[in-house]
């Protein structure tokens, strides 16, 4: 019995994968490669597999983690050639290992936040953008699980941003909080385009690139 | 966009190849959504098939949804082959995988989002080479006029024999003419456009004539051999939720029971079994490279297989072992088909669903559905003894014969059921739900029916409410469709090649996934009959003449016109005929294997 964590990688067609849809494919893909993943007990047993912090569909990750148990007493390594062999196009797994710190511990998330604009950077956008998120309160509408739609200040959500500029494109590194309650850093794009319209983007692009915990260390 | 993952390709034993090991590209097109038609065994037979073709590369394409056609037409983006992403009109064949006759507009949008002519006879060259199979090819002749060639029977043996000649015509510099009548010799080998269809003033067919060396009847292609047919152990695991999202253990093809409405059961003939030992084999091998966790045991009539006892017995402590359900996808009302369904289910008690189809036992004895209501009641009793409180009972309503008393007489069966959950039911405070769906009849071709008129709208909504007030009952839930779909499905499944007319101006309408209600809009289908003419009701509503020429008559499946002939006298005198294991009764369908059937 182990309990095990997967870091892996989802990108192109695989971001396109709900998380339902990639539990599923995980369940699939372990027994594939003969390990066999523990059930709950209980009249509905099911596999004790999850997902540590979901991404949301259209966005890609270096970093993603699948938490999962196992009948056998493994300490992980070679799982992560074995699942490779067995994924769609676009999942990865990095590495995988023994459970050593609990999710909870997870506190920020780094994404870089690309905005396309096919027409070229628009003039001061840059300036106006660092404006916009140095209020003291940005207001974003957001649908609960209940599917009822809520306003939410972003910024106290987001530790840090850094601007960058390229090509037809504005570029932001941000920091932002994962959990209790995290922010989609896709909101940040949803942001602009209600506060600031002129500069609403043609394309918004979303990729995670590490997790840290509380002080800031990578949490693996 | 809804399911966006249904659009990008990549799953788990997708094939991909090196396109300079490749000679002949082909596009496995299914007329409907992602999740249909990866639910298809047959299309993942074929796709197997193909593959293993050296310097073949069959790749799938299926038709979008709504939001992503729009998507796709307003950024100019042609129909995509999920494995390369390349245009698939650019291919040398695009291979239709066609089982129901509401998806006739979906194969022309699918031409047209490939930005391929929609005639045949507009494509002069060899490529793309436009072919169909499928059940609903065994009356293609709405389509006829846009697909090259039809494809009638199995493929497993025909589609290989069918590219080699592609192959050859292209080395050999035929023309497509060429290439057709060539084709048109082989078995199964249907090319729609070397007949001649010449009609009566009343609008029948008159004679179908072939021409260029064509033959007169076409007959269907089989697997002669279950046990050497291709099986695909390794196949396409989605990464998105479909359908059928679990294995699909093909136990035997063909169906000894006879019912004389159902289509499948007359032109799947003969019974062929695969045999036990294989199909565990399968079972495990598919399992281990698939990593699925559920399976089902497919096949017309699950529990007609003959060591269905064993082969379960020999699967469960895998199955244990692996988290694996098995399931059976129909059941019929006997003893041994629950003792099979309780000993799978293990204490997982889902709804049970049952198809009498019929209200009387006179009407049943008609369309010889062999079950009668002791059975039915009997299987019932032993569900709510053991704890189950959902039943589903599935009728059709406009079965030749049927009369008020039939009608009448579905409610009284689900009075009966409700009778016997009172009777024997274990717990009866969680209450019983009991479910009645009835649908409208609609006659095809090739069965024992297809002389026979469907029922008007307005016949059918009479029997409806009449069948509603009968059953004011609170326990007693009853469904129906105003579906005017099915009224449709009667035109189209009974049509003749006039009809193409009708398809493309219903295309130009705007007709895509018709199968779906979303979609589907029946006056968009009756403005194109009107403006070419046709009357729908001809096709639907007609009682056709015993020895009219029909649309389908050089379409051979095997089942000689006499049996279906005498199997239509006989439901009209009420007599049952008996199923092939019982005693055969000389359909002529075992000539096409040269032995006795369901060996
Ligand atoms: S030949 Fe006889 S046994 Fe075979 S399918 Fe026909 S009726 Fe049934």
């Amino acid at each position: 019995m182990a309990k095990l964590r997967l870091l892996f990688v989802k990108e192109n067609q695989a971001s396109y994968i709900s998380h339902l849809d990639l539990m599923r494919t995980f369940q699939r893909v372990f027994p594939r490669g003969g390990l066999e993943l523990r059930h709950s007990q209980g009249f509905h047993p099911h596999p004790l597999i999850s997902i540590v912090l979901p991404l949301p569909v259209g966005q890609s990750s270096e970093c993603e983690l699948l938490d999962f148990e196992v009948e056998q007493d493994v300490d992980g390594s070679g799982v992560a050639d074995m699942v490779n062999s067995g994924l769609p196009a676009g999942l990865c797994a990095r590495e995988c290992y023994r459970v050593q710190r609990p999710a909870r511990d997870l506190a920020y998330l780094r994404a870089s936040i690309e905005l396309d604009y096919d027409r070229g950077v628009p003039d001061g956008a840059e300036d106006k953008l660092r404006e916009l998120f140095s209020r003291e309160e940005v207001l974003v509408s957001k649908r609960t699980k209940h599917k009822e739609l809520t306003e939410i200040n972003i910024i106290p959500m987001i530790k840090e941003l850094e601007w960058s500029r390229r090509e037809g494109r504005v570029c932001v590194l941000a920091t932002v909080a994962a959990q209790n309650p995290g922010l989609n850093p896709a909101l940040l794009g949803t942001a602009v385009c209600a506060q600031l319209p002129g500069l609403a983007p043609d394309f918004t692009r979303v990729r995670r690139l590490e997790l840290y915990d509380a002080q800031m260390d990578i949490f693996r | 966009m809804q399911k966006p993952a249904r659009y990008v390709g990549g799953e788990f034993n997708a094939v991909m190849k090196d396109l300079s090991e490749v000679d002949t590209r082909i596009a496995y097109c299914f007329p409907d959504t992602y999740e249909i038609g990866m639910s298809n065994l047959g299309m993942r037979i074929l796709y197997g098939v193909m593959n293993n073709m050296e310097g073949v590369w069959c790749e799938r394409c299926f038709h979008p949804w709504g939001d992503m056609e729009e998507e796709m037409r307003k950024e100019d983006i042609p129909l995509y082959a999920l494995e390369s992403f390349d245009p698939i009109g650019s291919f040398d064949i695009i291979a239709f995988s066609v089982g129901y006759e509401m998806a006739f507009p979906a194969i022309l949008n699918m031409l047209d989002l490939a930005h391929v002519p929609l005639r045949a006879e507009e494509r002069g060259s060899l490529t793309p080479l436009v072919i169909a199979g499928g059940t609903a090819m065994y009356n293609c002749e709405p389509i006829a006029d846009f697909i090259d060639i039809a494809l009638l029977g199995e493929g497993e043996d025909q589609v290989p024999e069918l590219i080699e000649l592609y192959r050859m015509a292209r080395r050999e510099k035929w023309s497509k003419q060429e290439l057709l009548c060539k084709a048109a010799r082989l078995d199964g080998v249907y090319v729609p456009g070397l007949y001649d269809v010449t009609y009566h003033d009343d609008g029948t067919v008159r004679a179908i004539t072939p021409k260029d060396g064509a033959p007169a009847k076409i007959r269907k292609r089989i697997v002669q051999d279950m046990d050497k047919a291709y099986y695909p152990v390794r196949t396409i695991v989605p990464s998105t939720e479909i359908v059928q999202d679990r294995i699909m253990l093909e136990l035997f093809r063909g169906c000894i029971r006879g019912c004389r409405f159902c289509q499948a059961g007359y032109v799947y003939r003969p019974v062929r079994n695969r045999s036990r030992e294989l199909l565990a084999r399968y079972a495990r091998e598919s399992v281990e490279d698939s990593g699925y966790q559920e399976m089902t045991l497919s096949s017309l009539s699950t529990s007609d297989y003959r060591s269905l006892v064993e082969l379960c017995d020999e699967l469960e402590p895998f199955c244990a072992h692996k988290h694996l359900n098995l399931s059976l996808p129909s059941l019929r009302a006997d003893n041994f088909s629950m003792a099979l369904m309780e000993r799978l289910q293990k204490g997982r008690k889902t709804g049970l669903t049952f198809a009498p189809e019929a209200g009387t036992q006179r009407l049943r004895d008609a369309i010889n559905k062999n079950l009668t209501e002791d059975d039915l009641l009997e299987s019932c009793r032993r569900a709510f003894a053991g704890g189950y409180n959902a039943v589903k009972l599935y009728f059709m309503l406009g079965l030749p014969t049927e009369t008020d008393e039939d009608v009448e007489g579905i409610a009284d069966v689900a009075a009966h059921v409700m009778h016997a959950w009172r009777e024997s039911a274990t717990n009866k405070n969680r209450g019983v739900r009991i479910t009645v769906s009835t649908s409208w009849f609609v006659p095809k071709s090739h069965t024992a029916f297809q002389w026979e008129p469907q029922i008007s709208i307005e016949e059918y909504e009479r029997r409806v409410a009449l069948l509603r007030e009968r059953m004011n009952t609170k326990t007693v839930t009853y469904n129906w469709h105003p579906s005017p779909t099915s009224f449709m499905e009667a035109v189209l499944s009974r049509g003749d090649r006039r009809m193409c007319a009708v398809l493309e101006s219903v295309h130009r309408k705007g007709a895509t996934l018709d199968a779906w209600e979303e979609y589907f809009s029946l006056e968009r289908w009756l403005e194109a009959f009107d403006e070419c003419g046709l009357d729908p009701h001809f096709y639907a509503n007609r009682t056709r003449e015993h020895g009219e020429v029909l649309p389908w008559s050089h379409i051979d499946v095997g089942v000689t016109d006499a049996f279906l002939w005498r199997e239509h006298e006989r439901a009209h005198e009420g007599v049952t005929t008996p199923d092939c294991r019982t005693r055969c009764s000389g359909c002529g369908a075992s000539s096409m294997i040269g032995r006795a059937c369901d060996g």
